[in-house]
This record gives structure tokens, sequence and C-alpha cells, in this order.
């Protein structure tokens, strides 16, 4: 997954450097808001870690063997930020001094494995474990799934990035100057090994280690070590908060995954029709039978045509054009919606928040 | 033992001796007397990194080949053998890119130029070139890459990294890292050969995989370990959070001249790149 130079145009290098750089910020600031002088030691022998877990040969189900990025095993025990740095600078160190990804690149490589890796697992973890003893097999089967979806996050991160690069960079005679599949073939040949083998490898290594370290150690998981251990003591709140809302969020689930159904039902939808519509004979008998029989007017709507054009959804039909099947596109939909839902509801929430705690230091 | 399990362990093992025979290598190659040797680390960087972002911008293939060929003089200038550069870069980079460049050949839509023998596949002029940019644009980068890495000590390549503005700090936690791989490194390797040596029959799957997971938690056991000694160890001995570097680089007027000819010729490679 590490992508070399040549790969990505020097623009969508930037940007991700860009997109990088507020998450290592964070993440510095917060680590060493917890570690203080503690944080150059933690930072280097976790580093360390990361980079000699990345050489380990992990046997596989069916004879095979793989490696591990480790990120899911760092993250239940550093926590998320920690984990963010100690597999970026294991990164940054197999780029500039084994050549193993590129320089130009970094800034790719560490969002999709150091930054989508960590928060991902984190967040799959703090879930599928919730408030389970640290030794119970809950954790182990909760920190195996954190690594197998972190590392496919991350594949699926990479392959959206290759994926985009033919459709924007090419040269006079149409040839793709980067890397040269577009979306539809670069998501499912990337997802396909990191679905199967490349998954496998993370989710043994981070299951194999929690359930190590809890038959060894289980003074290392538990509050997820270092960077969450003293805001856990802080910040009760957060992990009692996923309680009450646990049954939501495996309905909100649910529902994302019957969403196809949808495309069960027969007919068309009655005033959900485009201009386009009206002039195509079958959709018109559709809508006639869709409306007792009334015939269409014989020409486009001339108000409909007009705004029609006003605003182009991007994912028409519930599904990005890469997408072929109707039904992945209808749960791709369902996710990035909901997503979209609740991420704004939580920044108007850090807003409000956000103004309480300005309004509450400023009464006396 | 069996050889299935023989190749787990055995393959672990190679790839710890990997990373150290590597390390080796280019601690040799950086005290041979050469061009990129004989440079200030800082304008090593500030020299290479351009050539780099240029290859990766480049839309001729004639400019990433000229870029290719300014690779090949710089290592022969430095004294760096071919068989080290096509081992640890050309054949690698080639069997890697070349793999996922060669659908492209086919998949990619356009006027066929020809066809696959036997299989009838149409190889398409826009497919072709794809390829090409990729394989070679992934080549040039990482021959410089490569280069800058072999021609350098590692401590003085981290300082020089002070010279894009990285604080301090992550220079320091960079070098200790560095260090303390090898450490680990060869902790891993002992727990490996140990095992090995201990192993008299053959181990099952799930046998294996609870070894390789074992041990890599008791890596990060000892790894947070090492990390509480190091922290008590360097507070013994004054560290309050505050790091301070070294600078002994200094910049002659043959790093200057180099540094001239250098931004001319990525200059040069940008104005064509375009």
């Amino acid at each position: 997954m590490h992508i070399p130079d040549g790969y990505l145009s020097p623009s969508t290098c930037a940007v991700l450097y860009g997109a990088a750089a507020p998450f290592w910020y964070a993440a510095f600031a917060r680590v060493k808001r917890l570690l203080h002088t503690r944080l150059v030691p933690l930072l280097a022998v976790s580093g360390a870690f990361c980079f000699v877990i990345m050489m380990f040969n992990v046997p596989l189900p069916g004879g095979t063997t793989g490696h591990a990025v480790g990120v899911g095993a760092a993250t239940v025990v550093l926590g998320p930020w920690a984990a963010m740095l100690s597999v970026s600078i294991a990164l940054l160190i197999q780029a500039v001094f084994f050549g193993d990804g590129g320089i130009t690149t970094l800034g790719a490589n560490c969002f999709n494995m150091a930054i989508v890796g960590s928060l991902v697992a984190h967040f799959v973890y703090r879930t599928a474990a919730g408030r389970a003893p640290v030794t119970s097999s809950r954790r182990t089967m909760a920190a195996a799934l954190a690594g197998y979806a972190a590392i496919n996050a991350s594949a699926f991160f990479t392959a959206c990035e290759l994926g985009m690069q033919p459709g924007l960079f090419k040269d006079v005679s149409g040839a793709p100057l980067y890397a040269p599949y577009p979306l539809h073939i670069a998501i499912p040949a990337m997802m396909i090994g990191h679905l199967t083998f490349a998954g496998l490898a993370e989710l043994v290594v981070s299951g194999g280690v929690v359930s190590y370290l809890q038959r060894s150690n289980p003074a290392l998981l538990g509050h997820s070590s270092y960077g969450n251990r003293q805001e856990a003591a802080s910040t009760p709140s957060s992990i009692s908060a996923w309680g009450p809302t646990a049954p939501l969020w495996i309905r909100l689930a649910l529902l994302m995954l019957l969403t196809p159904l949808g495309i069960l039902a027969a007919g068309t939808a009655w005033g959900e029709w485009s201009a386009r519509d009206f002039s195509n004979p079958e959709m018109r008998q559709k809508i006639a039978s869709a409306s007792r029989n009334v015939k269409p007017p014989a020409n486009q709507p001339q108000g409909l045509e007009r705004l029609s054009s006003a605003w182009s959804a991007p994912f028409p039909q519930y599904a990005p054009p890469f997408v072929r099947r109707p039904v992945f596109g209808y749960v791709m939909a369902a996710m990035f919606g909901s997503g979209l839902i609740i991420g704004l509801f939580l920044l108007a929430g850090w807003i409000a928040a956000r103004r309480g705690g300005v309004v509450g230091k400023a009464s006396p | 033992m069996s050889a299935k399990s023989r190749g787990v362990v055995e393959r672990s093992l190679s790839s710890f001796v990997d990373v150290l025979q590597h390390t080796f290598d280019a601690e040799h190659l950086a005290k041979k007397k050469g061009l990129l040797q004989s440079l200030d680390p800082r304008v090593k960087i500030v020299v290479l990194l351009p050539l780099v972002v240029v290859a990766a911008l480049a839309r001729h293939l004639w400019v990433i080949v000229a870029l290719f060929a300014v690779a090949i003089a710089l290592a022969l200038l430095s004294k760096v053998p071919f068989a080290t550069l096509a081992k640890r870069v050309w054949l690698t980079v080639l069997t890697f890119t070349g793999l996922i460049a060669l659908p492209a050949v086919f998949l990619i839509p356009g006027p066929a130029i020809g066809a696959l023998p036997l299989f009838g596949w149409n190889i398409t002029a826009p497919g072709l070139r794809a390829a090409i940019y990729l394989i070679t644009r992934a080549e040039t980068a990482a021959t410089f890459s490569v280069l800058a890495i072999l021609c350098t000590p590692w401590s003085n390549l981290l300082k020089a990294l002070r010279v894009l503005r990285l604080p301090i700090v992550l220079v320091v936690i960079l070098g200790m890292t560095y260090h303390y791989i090898f450490l680990l490194l060869r902790t891993a390797h002992d727990m490996f050969e140990s095992r090995k040596s201990r192993m008299v029959g053959p181990l099952e799957g799930r046998e294996l995989r609870r070894m390789a997971t074992a041990s890599a938690g008791v890596l990060l056991s000892k790894s947070l370990q090492l990390s509480g000694d190091v922290y008590l160890a360097m507070r013994s001995r004054g560290f309050r959070g505050e790091v301070y570097l070294l600078d002994e680089f200094r910049t002659g007027w043959f790093d200057w001249l180099m540094l001239a000819l250098f931004a001319a010729v990525a200059i040069l490679a940008f104005w064509f790149a375009r």
C-alpha cells in the first residue's frame, strides 16, 4: 500500500501533505500535552516498533503469509494520536532510508495508513469493545476487527487517490500521466487484495497482540495506554456517552444495509421524473400508469428543463459514477449521507460546546 | 520442522537481516570519495529533492529520460556501483511498477498499435505511453532518492532535514527511532532465532500465527518498557524537554558551485517538463 514516487501528481501529493498536516499538528500537541518530556523516547521507540512489526511475516489461513502495518495493535495500546505519529515516523524512515514508498507521496502514505488507519481502528475498537473487561475475548475480537477495518479503509483511500489520477492528469495525446487506472478498476483491484490477504494479516496481528497482552501484560490495555490513559481519566463522559446510543448506531447500520431493498420496487417513483423522461416513450408509459393513465404533457415542461440543470448531484441515482453495482451504490450513498448528517451535528455540537465554554469562563 | 514453519520463521529472519545489510551497504558507500559524498548534506537535499519533484511533474517522456540520465551520471561520479542500484532500485521498481503498469497497455482505450501474439489483445498507444510514463517516472524518482540515502550517513541526512524547516524535536525523534530500530531488530532476530533453535517438530498454521503474534506482543511490551528506561536515563542526564543539535556542516565554494549547477538543471527540466 506504500505509494511510490511517480504514481500521484505533485498537486495530489501537495493536497495530501496539506490534509495530513493538521492531524500531525493536533496529534503532536495532544501527545505532548499528555506526556510532556516523555514524548521523545516514547515516540522514538514506538516508531521503531511500528517499523519492525512491518517486517514480520505473518502466517495466514490457507498457507500463505503476509505483512501487517501494525496500525491496529499500535492504536489499541498507544491510543489513536500516538499511534498516528508512530506509524508516520515509521513510514518516513521507510521512505527516506529504505526507499519503500515515495518521498513526494509520503504525505499520501501517512494520510492513508497512519491517519485514516489509526482513526478508523480507534473508532471500531471503541465501538466493538464497549465496556468489556480488559481480559475479555470481546476485546480481542474488537482489536482484530479494528485492524481489519483500518487497513481496508486505508486501502480504500489509496485506491481513490490512485483512481482519480487518470481523470485529472493526461498528456496531449490523452495518455494518463500518473497511475493509469480509473476508479472503477483501482477500487476493486485494491480492495480485493486487502479484503482478503492483507486485511487478514492486520486482523491476525491486532487480535493476536491484544490476546497476548491480555495474558501477559493486561496493564498495557487498561485504558488503551498512554495517549488515552490520562484522557480517559479526565473525560469519562466521552466513554460513557457511547453506552445509551449504541442501539441507535446498530439500527442505523442495519438500515444502511437494507437500503438496496428500494431496487426491488417496481414502477417509477411518482413525481421524481427528470426532464428527459418526458421524451422517452418507455418512461412516458410508466408516468402514465403511475398517474392513473393520465398522459403526461407532450413536450418537456420548460420550468423543469430549465431548473434541472441548476444543480448536478455528486451521486446521481444514489451512486457515484465509478460504482457499477446499484446495491453497492445504495449502501455507499447511505453511508455518505448518514456520515454527512452526523458530521454536521457533531460540528454544530462542537461549536455550541465551544460557545458554552467561552460563556462559562466569562461568567463569574 | 515443516517447510511451512521453517519458511515463516526464516523469512522473518531474512527480512531483519536484509535491513541490517542495507544499512551496512549504505554506511560503506557513504564513506567513499565521490561527488555526492563530498557535498554538504543540506546542499544534497536542496539539489536532489527538486529533481524528484520535477521528475514527478514532467509531462514529456524525454524530460523524464533526461533526468534519469542525470541520475546515472550522478551515480557514476559518486562511485555507486550499478549492481547496487540495479538490485536496490531498478529491478525492484521494474518488477513492482511493471506488474502494475502492464495491464494498462491493453486496458487504456485508444487506437491500437499492435496485438499481443497468441492472446490477440490490442496494445493501445495511450496505454503504452501511460505504462512507460509510470515506470520511467518511478525509476527516476527512486534513483534520486536512493542516491541521496546511499551517499549520506543517516545522522547527517537527518540533521540536514532541518533545511526543510523540520522541527528539531522531530529530527531528534527520527534519529532516536533509527537507533532503536536496530535494537528492536536485533531483539526480534534473537527471539525468532531462539525459537527456531528450539523447534524440533512441525508447527501448524494456528501455532505459527500464535508464535508470530506473541513475538509481536513481546516486542511491544519490551518497546514500551524500553521507552520508560530511556526516559529515565535521559532525565538522569538532565533532559528537561529542550533539545539541541550540533551543527557542524560547512558549505564551501564547491557546494555553491554544485548547487548553482543543479539548480540550473532543475530549472531547465522544469521549463521543458510543462
